[in-house]
């Protein structure tokens, strides 16, 4: 799931239990038995991952479409 | 679908059969395409279109008598299509190359004796198939009785032209021959493979052949055999275009001869045939033909051009012009069956045809203007249904419609009760889901009314399993039926009284053995409460819900109730049995919104006037592309505080749960001063929604319930992001399938969402 977004907005917030701002880093999206990685803004201590709106109304609502038709 | 299935689908359709013209020329040349041709000024192309079914267009194109012009539909309103005049001009404007591709030779040869049209069109077509062809005529020159009987008109050198293609493709012309003698005749039969008798051109009673009573040549007229096997013969007929079509058929009789195969199988549409293609003739203006200045030279081109812009161009696509979803996918229910077949035979790959096979409204206006009767709603909906049962049903096409069918049917809203005080029923009023999620007042103030009226009327609360019905999930729909009718023999068998006509659409067609009546049959016969000044403030027009369709007594109650409150509506062009969907019918609004909102804006844009409905689907979603829009019950029972009601708005998703919540409540405690029920702890959170976050939320099918427990978790300690400038929260929560991300703050009151989004999949890191 390639995107050109920019994210910085997604960047500038933190994980409030960590108190730790969000990086990129890989995450695992997983719809209908499909599996696969990409990156997002996440917290590389706990983990807990932000996903963008942009995203998910733009290619993730695509991808999901293309799963769903499969 | 069976691929059987599929061609009968088909064979309903008429879109692509052939028009009145081409289906009453011996030839089938496709005047249609070569009419739109002319009309727009391509002489090329339409002369290839000639060209591609006839033979000898340079000749044939000047002298065809035109018998599609008889059967011409312009012809009906104001003159035929003048399609002989168009010919003729064409052939002279344009004279491309034949396309002609040499096969290797058969090694059979053949001779053709005359060399009048049928005889010239049998050598023009069986050069195509690589026999030998030998044309023998008695004249000087093959073509000149031809040239001679249509003088002027062939006069010039267009019979050359022709001639030289022939004789360019291999076939040899002998002058001078002695046709009609015996000797000649039996040396051809022994010397060739066939042999062919032109009569249009010549004859003799000297050839060793079986003759009539009358002493004609005995020709079997179907496929053009005489006595002898190897002689076959035609052309007498007084059409040049039927001459030409005998040669043609002649040449296919001779290379099945020569071929070894049966003369007879197949030929049923050789010929002129009966079409069924319909072309509607409403609201054509009838025109009289183009006049030619000069009528011995025939149109100019100018003049043709404006003949052909006459044409109708026939087509049906009656269903087409009154449905924007079978317009949204450029084609017709024919083409449409195909995508469906192919997307229901896919093993692996893209299903491209899901979207239009879960977009439609299933109101089965198509079939109602279908010369053929062709049901597109059920099509669409067996094939639902097949794909709910392979488990290839997109999940995400209906599942905020089953959602909400799931709530109705909880213990927010569902509710079997008789009336207070009595321990039977003779009716049960079951106003349906969205009318309480609508106007739960009203729904209340009926039920209250048909009980002073009625006696012991009982009440049902929930969902009738249309949303389940409409996306083919077949066992929750019967589910639900099952339960309904669990009930009605429960309470006694009472008579249900329907407010919906979507349940009373299920009802009729599915548990006929229930006992059903619309509310408007009910209080056309008991009459109506008296209620101060409804006198709407402008003109109304009727809009029938689509599910009245094959109910129009329910549509005559609608109306008599109108007439009994004292007001006048006007009828919608496209009303009654002919009425639309307002985009709701068939979770066509979940599978495709955007398409959705552009069949109400159409449906809304039929008339200026307010609308009136008596289905509170329809009437929220008129007014939620700004229609002003009535409910009949407005009329009876004014909105209390609304001095407007047609211009109210619709309410959100969020609102149409809490009201049926909230309706229940109220009647529990009102009617049968039962206790209220304490909701969910998360319920109690209190939201500050700005009318704009409030309006994209409900297009997202975001309910506020969703943002309570996603704030709910987060504020209990579950994962939080915070926005070090704004202070702003973001958290997510995944209920069930859907995935809710919330913005928002905590303030005094609660919290102020800021906005809120969705997706279906999951990510983890």
């Amino acid at each position: 799931m390639k995107t050109t977004e920019d994210w910085s907005e997604e960047l500038s917030w933190r994980c409030a239990a960590c108190d730790r701002p969000l990086e990129m880093g890989q995450v695992t999206v997983t719809y209908m038995e499909n599996s696969f990685t990409t990156d997002m803004p996440r917290c590389r201590q706990c983990g807990q991952v932000l996903v963008p709106e942009g995203l998910a109304l733009g290619k993730m609502a695509e991808v999901e479409k293309i799963l769903e038709d499969k | 679908m069976e691929q059987s299935d599929l061609k009968q689908w088909e064979q309903r359709c008429i879109q692509e059969e052939p028009p009145e013209c081409t289906a009453a020329c011996p030839l089938h040349v496709d005047a249609r395409a070569f009419v739109r041709h002319v009309r727009d000024g391509r002489w090329r192309e339409a002369w290839q279109t000639l060209a591609r079914t006839m033979p000898l267009a340079g000749v044939l194109g000047r002298i065809c008598d035109a018998p599609c012009q008889a059967r011409c539909k312009r012809g009906e309103v104001g003159d035929a299509i003048r399609i002989g005049a168009l010919e003729r001009v064409c052939v002279a404007q344009a004279q491309e190359n034949y396309r002609f591709t040499p096969l290797p030779s058969k090694g059979q040869r053949i001779a053709i004796l005359g060399s009048g049209l049928s005889s010239l069109t049998a050598a023009w077509d069986l050069i195509r198939k690589s026999y030998g062809v030998t044309l023998y005529d008695a004249g000087d020159r093959p073509g000149a009785a031809l040239q001679a009987q249509h003088a002027p008109i062939l006069s010039g050198d267009s019979m050359t032209a022709e001639l030289a293609w022939l004789e360019k493709w291999g076939v040899r012309f002998e002058a001078g021959a002695p046709l009609p003698t015996p000797s000649f005749f039996q040396q051809t039969v022994e010397e060739f493979d066939a042999l062919y008798l032109g009569l249009d051109s010549i004859d003799s009673d000297q050839w060793p052949l079986t003759r009539n009573a009358e002493g004609s040549l005995q020709v079997d007229p179907q496929i053009f055999t005489t006595s002898n096997p190897k002689v076959f013969a035609g052309g007498l007929t007084s059409s040049t275009i039927l001459r030409a079509a005998q040669g043609r058929w002649v040449a296919t009789s001779m290379d099945r001869f020569l071929q070894k195969v049966s003369l007879t199988a197949g030929r049923e549409k050789e010929g002129a045939f009966a079409t069924r293609l319909f072309t509607s003739l409403a609201g054509v203006q009838p025109l009289r033909a183009v006049a030619m200045a000069d009528a011995q030279s025939g149109y100019s081109a100018a003049e043709a051009t404006a003949e052909a812009a006459r044409c109708l161009n026939c087509q049906c696509l009656e269903c087409v012009k009154v449905c924007p979803y079978l317009e949204a996918f450029g084609a017709y229910p024919r083409k449409y069956a195909r995508e469906i077949y192919n997307n229901e035979s896919i093993v692996m790959g893209t299903r491209t045809a899901n979207t239009l096979i879960n977009s439609c409204s299933l109101c089965g206006l198509c079939q109602a203007v279908c010369p053929e009767d062709f049901a597109m709603q059920d099509l669409c909906l067996q094939t639902r249904r097949s794909m709910v049962e392979k488990g290839k049903m997109p999940a995400s096409a209906h599942e905020f419609a089953l959602e909400d069918m799931a709530f109705s049917q909880s213990d927010d809203f569902f509710l079997v009760r008789h009336a207070p005080g009595q321990k039977q029923s003779s009716h049960l009023f079951f106003p349906g889901c969205q009318l309480c999620a609508s106007s739960p007042g009203q729904a209340a103030a009926l039920y209250d009314y048909l009980r002073t009226r009625l006696g012991s009327v009982g009440l049902a609360l929930g969902c009738c399993g249309a949303p389940a019905h409409w996306a083919g999930r077949r066992e929750e729909s019967e589910k639900i039926l099952n339960l309904w009718q669990k009930q009605w023999e429960e309470m006694g068998r009472p008579q249900f009284l329907l407010a919906c006509s979507a349940c009373h659409q299920m009802f009729r067609e599915l548990r006929p053995q229930v006992p059903i009546q619309s509310v408007w049959e009910t209080l056309a016969a008991v009459g109506l409460p008296e209620s101060p000044n409804t006198s709407p403030s402008a003109c109304l027009a009727i809009h029938d819900p689509c599910t009245t369709r094959e109910a129009l007594h329910l549509q005559t109650a609608a109306r008599q109730v109108l007439a009994a409150a004292g007001i006048a509506a006007e009828e919608l062009p496209l009303g009654q049995e002919l009425t639309e969907c307002c985009g709701f019918g068939g979770l066509m609004a979940n599978a495709n919104p955007s398409l959705a909102q552009e069949v109400t804006r159409r449906r809304a844009a039929l008339s200026a006037h307010d609308y009136l409905t008596y289905c509170a689907m329809c009437r929220d979603r008129l007014a939620a592309v700004g229609k002003r829009a009535l409910h009949l019950l407005d009329l009876i029972f004014p909105p209390a505080g609304e001095s407007d009601p047609a211009a109210r708005p619709r309410p959100g998703w969020s609102q149409r749960r809490e009201n049926r919540a909230r309706l229940k409540q109220m009647l529990l405690e009102k009617v049968w001063s039962e206790a209220p029920v304490a909701g969910a702890n998360y319920a109690k959170i209190n939201l500050m929604i700005s009318a704009e976050v409030r309006k994209r939320l409900d297009e997202r099918r975001i309910l506020e319930e969703d943002l309570q427990q996603t704030i709910a978790r987060a504020e209990a300690g579950g994962p939080r992001l915070r926005h070090p400038v704004t202070g702003r929260l973001r958290a997510a929560f995944r209920p069930r399938h859907v995935t809710f991300w919330v913005e928002y703050a905590p303030i005094k009151e609660g919290f102020e969402v800021f906005n809120a989004y969705c997706h279906r999949m999951e990510v983890k890191s």
